[in-house]
């Protein structure tokens, strides 16, 4: 059996990118995973539409870890618009793995909260 | 003579991927052959439906079927088979009480009582009728050890119920039942005592009438048999007095556009066609629980669970936190164990690549893992088909997770 914890997913998961708070966002979400305990809080900040600052914060496995840098890192700079668009498909491109259904939650749940906290942004 | 290799021989899965770890028995366990050769013998040679047929293959349905009743009374020691009914599982047999006595009995400021250490499904019953009724909640909490706190002056005449596991499916806690029952009973005579035992009667030999308790509920699947069945035992005294829990086919007498009259118990409890292959194939799991011997079970469980821990804790030392009794001798086949920086899933997703079986969660017990302060546990779980080099694979899918998790 092939490993899902390819290269990409352990780097991320050691040294995980936009990881942490920031202080004044203009918007936040948060989600729990209540089957794993995985939890997960995105951060943004919005300027004219586009993402200007994004940080993510919580614990959870290396898949849902390098899912959240994977995300964060993609939508900087981009706009909300575009970003609200983004299925599942896309992150699962971006992990490059393939996931059984017992960890599909873990790999998208980085994505739910992440378009809750670009939603609620005005 | 307890040989595990022998007993592997008896289940067909092993035959069908014989690299398979299986440490997940608490889930759910293994089935050997002979069960699985009797619910083939049903469909193939009398698959008829039970009580009703006049006919012989439906006749040989129902004997077999009240044979097991007998053989699961005998092996837990009922006064009569009357007192054995077929559920789908623990959890609706637990449910099957809470409904049909519990309701009746818990009035407002009334106290039902139970663990902190519960599986949801003799919790989330409890509190749903607490919560209708009007009742307190009221929870036993757990030590260092994994055993429970019993505080003096706990139980009172205002304790109508006692919901309690025997066997804690995450802590692994084998708990003193028969004394905690006693010590309610002295409290309130009439307290109605219900006892979990989905994770004790695959390892403990049990005897309801020294237990001392009023209702057990067990699973079929956890136990060598078939999934899809379960049991409750009660006490005939009481059962007489509960009300029916589902209405319809087979539990009733006589049925007029006015009224319906019920069967006495247990058909009185068992509404529409049972399981019946399932129940007939649980005799088999029995026989063949019998036949190896509790005290044998417990000897080697024992033992594996013991190596488990003591190379767990070799291997890792500080690195592993495991939940529960430090003696394994107070514990069922049950290790739930946290690697300091790991993921629980990312734990059982590395063991499956090996082919080891164990689980990854908060094994239905949310307010356990609450009390605990952790969001899930990795659970490994043995029984009698695992051995030695099942526990030296498991160490060695561990070190390669801690390797390729936490190196730099
Ligand atoms: C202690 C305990 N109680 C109840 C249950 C529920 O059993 P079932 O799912 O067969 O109803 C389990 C099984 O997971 C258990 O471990």
């Amino acid at each position: 059996m092939d490993s899902i914890y390819k290269e990409i997913i352990l780097e991320y998961y050691k040294n995980p990118k936009n990881y942490g708070r920031i202080k004044k966002p203009t918007s936040s979400a948060f989600l729990a995973n209540p089957l794993c305990g995985d939890k997960i809080r995105i951060d943004v900040i919005l300027k004219k539409g586009k993402v200007r600052e994004i940080k993510f914060s919580g614990d959870g496995c290396a898949i849902s870890q390098a899912s959240a840098s994977l995300l964060t890192e993609y939508s900087k700079q981009k706009k909300a618009t575009i970003l609200k668009k983004i299925g599942p498909k896309k992150v699962l491109q971006m992990l490059g793995i393939k996931i059984g259904p017992a960890r599909l939650k873990c790999a998208l749940l980085p994505l739910e909260v992440f378009k809750k906290a670009i939603s609620k942004t005005p | 003579m307890f040989s595990v290799n022998k007993i592997k021989k008896d289940f067909p899965v092993f035959k069908n991927h014989p690299k398979l770890v299986y440490l997940d028995s608490a889930a759910t366990s293994l089935k050997p052959r002979g069960v699985i050769v009797k619910l083939v013998e049903y469909y193939e040679k009398y698959p008829a439906n039970v009580f009703r047929g006049i006919y012989k293959i439906s006749e040989k349905a129902t004997e077999e079927l009240e044979e097991t009743r007998k053989i699961v009374a005998d092996f837990i020691g009922a006064k009569t088979p009357k007192e054995v009914i077929f559920t789908r599982n623990t959890t609706e047999s637990i449910n099957l009480v809470s409904y049909a006595l519990g309701e009746k009995i818990l009035r407002k400021g009334d106290e039902v009582a139970l663990s902190i250490a519960e599986h949801h499904s003799n919790f989330v019953p409890w509190q749903q009728l607490a919560k209708k009724n009007g009742a307190v909640f009221k929870i036993i909490d757990v030590n260092e050890d994994g055993k429970l706190i019993i505080k003096k002056g706990f139980f009172s005449r205002k304790t109508k119920i006692l919901a309690l596991t025997y066997v804690s499916n995450v802590l692994g806690t084998i708990n003193p039942i028969k004394e905690i029952i006693k010590l309610a009973k002295s409290e309130n005579p009439g307290i109605i005592t219900v006892i979990d035992a989905a994770q004790a009667i695959p390892h403990l030999k049990i005897d309801v009438k020294k237990l001392g308790a009023d209702f057990l509920a067990f699973s079929s699947h956890k136990m060598l048999g078939p999934t899809g069945l379960g049991i409750l035992w009660g006490k005939e005294k009481i059962l007489q007095e509960m009300k029916p829990f589902n209405f319809g086919g087979e539990m009733v007498e006589e049925v007029s556009i006015k009224k319906t009259t019920f069967k006495e118990p247990p058909l009185k409890f068992e509404a529409g066609t049972p399981d019946i292959a399932g129940i007939i194939a649980l005799k088999e799991a029995i026989r063949y629980l019998s036949k190896i011997g509790f005290k044998n079970i417990r000897r080697h469980e024992i033992e594996i669970t013991r190596y488990a821990m003591e190379r767990m804790l070799k291997e890792f030392g500080e690195r592993i936190k495991i939940f529960g009794p430090k003696d394994p001798r107070d514990r069922g086949g049950i290790i739930s164990f946290a690697l300091s920086g790991l993921h629980p899933h990312d734990v059982a997703q590395i063991l499956d690549e090996k082919n080891i079986c164990v689980r990854a969660g908060h094994h239905c017990a949310i307010p356990l893992h609450k009390r605990l302060g952790v969001p899930a546990t990795t659970r490994a779980s043995f029984y009698i088909y695992n051995d030695k080099k099942d526990i030296d694979k498991l160490i060695l899918g561990l070190k390669k997770a801690w390797i390729l998790f936490t190196k730099k």
